[in-house]
């Protein structure tokens, strides 16, 4: 089984404050990755740079072959990587659909003056986007939620919007940062088996960053533990939960004397 | 298959609503020369109707408003130097239709001129089309450097471009010697549009405006389709996948680009495409004033052009017709026009003097009681309309 990112010695400093420091990982093909680590462990700045919203100050990221330091975030979308946001970000006043939508728009190709014309190419394109658009809010479990906006959909439905419009954009790699953050144990159960039906049945290569041990433990196939910017431990989830560190780092040196 | 027909049952209304009354104030604003003398002698309203040559100038400005509109509106870019795209439009007109550039001798298509005429003359529909694209090139260029600025410091830039335009324009007339602008003075007269002698032979189009009795009338329709292709363009853009990631980026420009919207390209194309139509809107009312002047460029036209598209509502296409046009109207007309009817009945007030104030006063009431504007954007209804169950969340 192949790697589809290689990520060598990534270092990020703000100023003085060294977030991520010298961290090597990897994401192989088809598995649900988790970044787990207290708050402050530097796992949003490490996603941060996966998705081009940060450049490191040193290293490489290599995603199917092309280095992503450097790269925007929607030329680094468009190879590839799809993600969510800790915070939900919607467009709160566009449409579960145009949601969705939106996240197509790199795979789509309507020109402006071809736009304004209305040649059949760009209708029949936009017809197959709708259809498309329908067909993954089906699939997020949203069916019949289209026109809403996406700021009156209920909390739990907003997450799954999140992961539908990042969907669109036909991902090989699904960056999920705190996707279950505020969601009561249904929510989360009913989650849980969604992201791994999206490992399962989509082929989808999935990395996390998840708080919710229960989700962590439950679909994992590794999980990698950040601790003040440095990767403390790598491994399955039964090897964390047992790892000494790994304890430390989230209850203190006495819980593991 | 019910599902479907369910849809379309419930689509079908609307836009059947919408196509109906768009023909019927298509068609009342075509014969509106032909009717407007019998309005004018009806009691009461009679004085305050606008006359073919003003509704020029308003659909004119209108215009404008419908391109500041894919700007600030959709893409949500505060944009305050729009004045800009205006004054580049009227230039091109000026430099290709007028004896501006006296050591060349060039006529194409250009109508009712000896052409033993010094300076370039070209007919004013290519013109036209050359101002457009004149001014997207200016919106690009000054749309690299400025769009990577988020907010308020994108708005104080192109404040900064709305000023140095116009301030070039009245400099230059001594680049190195070479007199770009004529100054201060600006160009004038310059070339009326028209369809030359053939087409007025074939099809009795009008051979030059000018020259044409109806004058007022040829450029009063002209205006009219200007218009309409601007909003049929504009309501097209709105719903491409470019409008829908201009609105996205409007909503959440970190979220927009982390779905693959390349922020750079989309906002240079929104301010690109706005300029167009401010281009075109500018070489025609150039044109139909015969003259460019600088001192129609000033930062006031800008703010005007903002307070329509705020007055209509943000985003929506019929909202900034109604905006453009009531405050087109009370610029052109109606203000002087109360002024009089106040004088007449004893009150010593002049609103033209106070015209800024009174759209100032206009735009804060209508932040205070209707900050979605006259004509909302449909998304921004909708959200009153569904989002007042769950008000309290927030």
């Amino acid at each position: 089984m192949s790697d589809v990112l290689t990520a060598t010695s990534v270092r990020k400093e703000f100023g003085g404050l060294l977030a991520v420091s010298d961290v090597d990982f990897t994401i192989p093909e088809g598995q649900v990755v988790s970044l787990i680590g207290p708050n402050g462990a530097g796992k949003t700045t490490f996603f941060n740079m996966l998705t081009g919203v940060y450049k490191p100050t040193a290293g490489t990221i290599v995603f199917a072959g092309k280095e992503l330091a450097g790269r925007p975030p929607h030329a680094i979308t468009e190879l590839g990587i799809g993600r969510t946001f800790q915070n939900i970000r919607l467009f709160q006043h566009m449409t579960a659909l145009e949601n969705v939508l939106v996240g197509m728009h790199c795979r789509l190709k309507g020109g402006i003056v071809s736009s304004i014309v209305g040649t059949p190419r760009v209708r029949r394109e936009e017809k197959f986007a709708r259809a498309r658009a329908r067909e993954l809010l089906a699939f997020s479990g949203l069916p019949g939620r289209d026109e809403q906006l996406a700021r009156n959909l209920p909390y739990g439905d907003q997450r799954r919007l999140e992961v539908a419009r990042a969907l669109a954009t036909e991902p090989t790699l699904l960056l999920l940062d705190e996707p279950t953050a505020g969601m009561n144990p249904q929510e989360t159960a009913a989650f849980t088996d969604f992201v791994a039906m999206l490992r399962n049945e989509q082929k989808l290569t999935v990395l996390m960053i998840e708080h919710d041990m229960k989700v962590v433990m439950g679909i994992s196939d590794r999980v990698t533990v950040l601790d003040h910017g440095e990767k403390i431990f790598e491994g399955t989830p039964q090897e964390v939960q047992r790892n000494e560190r790994v304890i430390e780092a989230y209850l203190g040196r006495a819980a593991t004397r | 298959m019910n599902e479907r027909a369910g849809t379309l049952l419930a689509r079908t209304p609307r836009r059947v609503r919408v196509l109906a009354l768009s023909l019927a104030l298509i068609l009342l604003a075509v014969f509106y020369p032909n009717y407007v003398e019998s309005l004018g002698d009806a009691a009461v309203i009679g004085d305050f109707i606008p006359s073919v040559g003003s509704m020029v100038v308003m659909i004119v400005f209108t215009m404008m408003a419908v391109g500041l509109n894919i700007v600030v509106g959709y893409a949500g870019l505060l944009d305050l130097g729009y004045v800009a795209f205006y004054a580049a439009g009227a230039y091109t007109s000026a430099w290709f239709a007028s004896q501006q550039f006296e050591d060349v001798s060039f006529h194409f298509g250009a109508v009712g001129l000896r052409s033993d005429l010094p300076g370039i003359h070209l007919s004013v529909w290519l013109i036209l089309l050359m101002a457009g694209f004149f001014t997207l090139a200016v919106g690009i260029l000054i749309g690299l450097p400025t769009l990577r600025l988020r907010g308020d410091y994108l708005a104080i830039v192109t404040l900064g471009f709305g000023e140095i335009i116009p301030q070039f324009v009245r400099n230059a007339d001594d680049l190195g010697g070479f007199d770009l602008t004529h100054g201060t003075f600006g160009i004038s007269p310059i070339d009326s549009p028209g369809f030359g002698k053939t087409l007025n032979d074939v099809f009795g189009l009008p051979e030059s405006y000018q020259q044409s009795f109806d004058r007022t009338k040829l450029f009063y329709l002209t205006a009219l389709v200007l218009l309409l292709v601007t909003v049929f363009c504009s309501v097209r853009l709105r719903d491409s996948r470019l409008g829908r990631a201009w609105v996205a980026i409007r909503e959440d420009e970190t979220a927009a680009a982390a779905m693959g919207v390349p922020l750079m390209r989309t906002k240079t194309w929104s301010y690109a495409l706005g300029a167009f139509f401010g281009g075109i809107a500018g070489a025609f009312y150039a044109s139909f004033k015969s003259g460019a002047f600088p001192a129609d460029f000033y930062f006031n036209i800008s703010i005007f052009l903002l307070c329509m598209v705020i007055l209509g509502g943000m985003g929506s296409v019929w909202g900034v017709l109604l905006g453009g046009m009531v405050l087109g109207y009370l610029n052109v007309e109606g203000l002087a026009t109360i002024g009089t009817k106040m004088s007449s009945a004893g009150i010593d007030f002049d609103p033209t003097k106070y015209q800024f104030g009174i759209y100032g006063v206009i735009v804060v009431l209508m932040m205070l009681f209707r900050p979605t504007g006259l004509i909302p954007e449909r998304r921004h209804k909708r959200e009153m309309a569904e989002g007042a169950h769950d008000a309290g969340d927030e």
